[in-house]
């Protein structure tokens, strides 16, 4: 092994791929913004719905109630929902989201509370739908409000205290530090996505230099030079791996980076985050979540074994194919290999334990949602890393063996 | 010096079984001597070629070029061997003179020597013009000029070329023959494969007619002509590989 020539193949393959818009594009412009249109873009059209669903004074149909004058009157009268006129098409008024609910009123429902023998009231609503999740909403509000009331006005009748049927109050605090509360909200995905960048970074550049180069005719022209081939493969697989920890090192970057915007943005009450910021101060609970700096370092370091994985393995699948095309077609259908346990170590209640620490990809995520949430368990963590390095040490090796086949490199 | 000997390679097919590509072929290549290949597509000249430049490992047999073993000494051979076939292309996002340098860093020249040869090269095959250029956008005539540089940045000793003017105009033909007879002049070892028989009619000292993996017959023009007693080339291959002549 000779380190001059490695690190000649090495700069001349960076120089070449850096010229390659296709390689520019998968290691630094999509992990650059992805981050950002994750946080403000989706979170904003997804706020932006949110807030449109909520302002909505959903449409609502009363079934029954003829005999229950008094509650139907209060119904009409609330200003958070619009009673629209009863039909006996209401379901399916409700599939076609005509309406957002209805509510069943059993008959006599008025004297029978007097009675204290009332029959449970029912709300019809289009499951998972979030308009009429609002209205069920509502609906469920203005009949707890009527039930304690009623409940209030028995035990003043009876001249008896409300502490009676609430002897306490139960409230919660958080006590979990913001950065504790981002690593649970982002430690699933961040993994995930980093996972998934790191996939891709390395993806274009371990194709073009191999299957792009023997499809150019450039492989031989390479090939006759005096230098041993494992320094062209060290060589060219340090550029896979350049591209597959800058798509990580920017994603992380732009993230950071992002997320310190978002927490901007929200302590100073800009825009809509603004409205969200005084809504949470209101309840005297104002917790924006960050990530910890140091759980992000943690991630870059569990990743980069990872990462030298996939770029020994895209680069010997790649070095397989005879065209770029070839190689596409082997490369793509490995994303869904990556993604799998990557969106299983998302699941909630699915943790680290010592055989899944040795599950490659999966073993990251568990261990990276953990680490950004500030939870270190050292001796998964050592496991991990460790188990991770022996892949990527097989995957290299494999690597270099291939590229020494006449049968691989000349494949016909 | 080229000495070829026994060389032979087969391969492994899953549906043809076992392949032999090269089959116990030896001769041998004076420095100043142009030895030519004549085969037809698939006899195995290319396959001889990249025996000879290690880019593959013989089956059995051996060579040696300018004193150095395929097997034992592959770098060595590769760092004395130029090599130039229409299949060795040029990388189109770097410029002729990045194209240049690069090889000249992997054949392990300094700086100083780099600059020096590319500028001599330049010179000589008038490429100042588009030195800077990326090869991407070159004409036919500037990829083949370049080719040729990266080829010879290491002065080598001995020549390879494969089928250099396959699917290249009459003019750009001519230059890449010029080119061939001036590395004889200048003293190098020259093996040139074809399978156009006035090429080898032009340029080779010496001629090896290979046919289905093996050498069938090797002489001089003059030797042909007399042992066959045929005047054009092209009636004398079909006669060696035993296919039906024109007469």
């Amino acid at each position: 092994m000779n380190w001059r020539n490695i690190a000649t193949v090495y700069l001349k393959e960076l120089k070449d791929s850096l010229r390659d818009r296709r390689t520019i594009l998968s290691i630094v412009i999509i992990p650059t913004l992805v981050m950002p249109a994750l946080i403000f873009g989706v979170g904003k059209i997804a706020a932006g719905i949110f807030s449109k669903a909520r302002q909505e004074i959903p449409a609502v149909m009363i079934i029954g109630g003829d005999d229950s004058p008094g509650i139907v009157v209060q119904l009409k009268q609330s200003e958070k929902m619009r009673i629209v006129e009863s039909a006996a098409d209401w379901k399916q008024r409700i599939s076609d989201k005509k309406i957002r609910a209805a509510v069943q009123i059993p008959p006599g429902f008025e004297t029978k509370l007097k009675a204290g023998d009332a029959e449970p009231i029912v709300i019809f609503n289009y499951g998972g739908e979030l308009k009429s999740g609002f209205a069920v909403d509502v609906l469920d509000r203005f009949f707890r409000d009527l039930r304690e009331r009623t409940v209030a006005d028995r035990l003043a009748a009876r001249s008896l205290p409300p502490t009676l049927i609430t002897p306490f109050e139960v409230k919660r605090e958080n006590v979990a530090p913001p950065e504790k509360i981002g690593g649970n909200l982002l430690g699933g995905i961040v993994p995930y996505i980093i996972i998934l960048l790191c996939f891709t970074g390395a993806m274009y550049p371990a194709m073009d230099l191999t299957a792009g180069e023997k499809e150019r005719g450039t492989m031989e022209t390479l090939l006759c030079s005096p230098v041993p081939r494992i320094n062209l493969v060290l060589g060219k697989f340090l550029v896979v791996l350049t591209g597959s920890l800058s798509a990580m090192v920017l994603s992380l970057a732009s993230m950071g980076i992002s997320a310190a915007a978002a927490g901007f943005i929200f302590l100073n009450g800009h825009g809509g985050a603004g409205k969200l910021a005084a809504a949470a101060a209101q309840a005297k609970a104002v917790t924006v979540p960050t990530i910890d700096p140091l759980g992000l370092f943690g991630v870059i370091a569990m990743v980069f074994p990872v990462a030298v994985l996939f770029s020994a393995l895209l680069f010997t699948i790649s070095l397989f194919a005879k065209s770029y095309k070839e190689a596409q077609s082997y490369t793509a259908p490995m994303i869904i290999f990556v993604i799998m346990p990557a969106v299983v170590g998302m699941l909630p209640g699915i943790e680290l334990n010592a055989r899944l620490a040795l599950v490659p990809i999966l073993n990251l995520s568990l261990v990276c949602k953990e680490m950004l949430s500030g939870v270190w368990h050292w001796n998964y963590i050592g496991l991990i890393f460790g188990s991770s390095c022996f892949y990527s040490a097989i995957a290299l090796a494999f690597a270099v063996k291939m590229f020494n086949r006449e049968d691989v490199i000349f494949r016909s | 010096m080229i000495e070829a000997q026994h060389l032979t390679k087969t391969f492994k097919d899953k549906k043809r079984g076992v392949i032999s590509a090269v089959n116990d072929v030896s001769f041998t290549c004076a420095p100043g001597r142009i030895y030519g290949l004549l085969g037809a597509n698939g006899a195995g000249k290319t396959t001889t070629l990249r025996l000879l430049a290690t880019l593959l490992k013989p089956t059995s047999g051996t060579a040696t070029l300018a004193g150095y073993d395929v097997i034992n000494d592959p770098q060595q051979v590769r760092a004395n061997v130029g090599f130039l076939a229409a299949s060795t292309a040029l990388y189109g996002r770097l410029s002729a003179r990045e194209m240049i340098r690069y090889f000249g860093e992997l054949n392990g020249l300094t700086v100083a020597d780099i600059r020096t040869r590319t500028k001599q090269l330049a010179d000589q095959l008038d490429m100042h013009e588009f030195l800077d250029r990326r090869c991407d956008k070159f004409s036919t005539g500037m990829k083949q000029k370049t080719s040729i540089a990266r080829t010879l940045i290491h002065d080598p000793a001995v020549m390879i070329f494969d089928e250099p003017t396959l699917g290249l105009d009459v003019m750009a033909a001519r230059a890449i023959v010029r080119f061939v007879r001036e590395c004889r002049d200048r003293g190098k070892t020259v093996i040139y494969s074809t399978h156009v028989m006035s090429e080898v009619e032009k340029l080779c000292d010496q001629i090896g007619v290979i046919h289905d993996g093996r050498l069938l017959a090797e002489g001089t023009l003059e030797e042909f002509r007399t042992r066959y007693s045929e005047r054009d080339m092209e009636e004398i291959f079909v006669k060696i590989v035993g296919g039906e002549t024109t007469r």
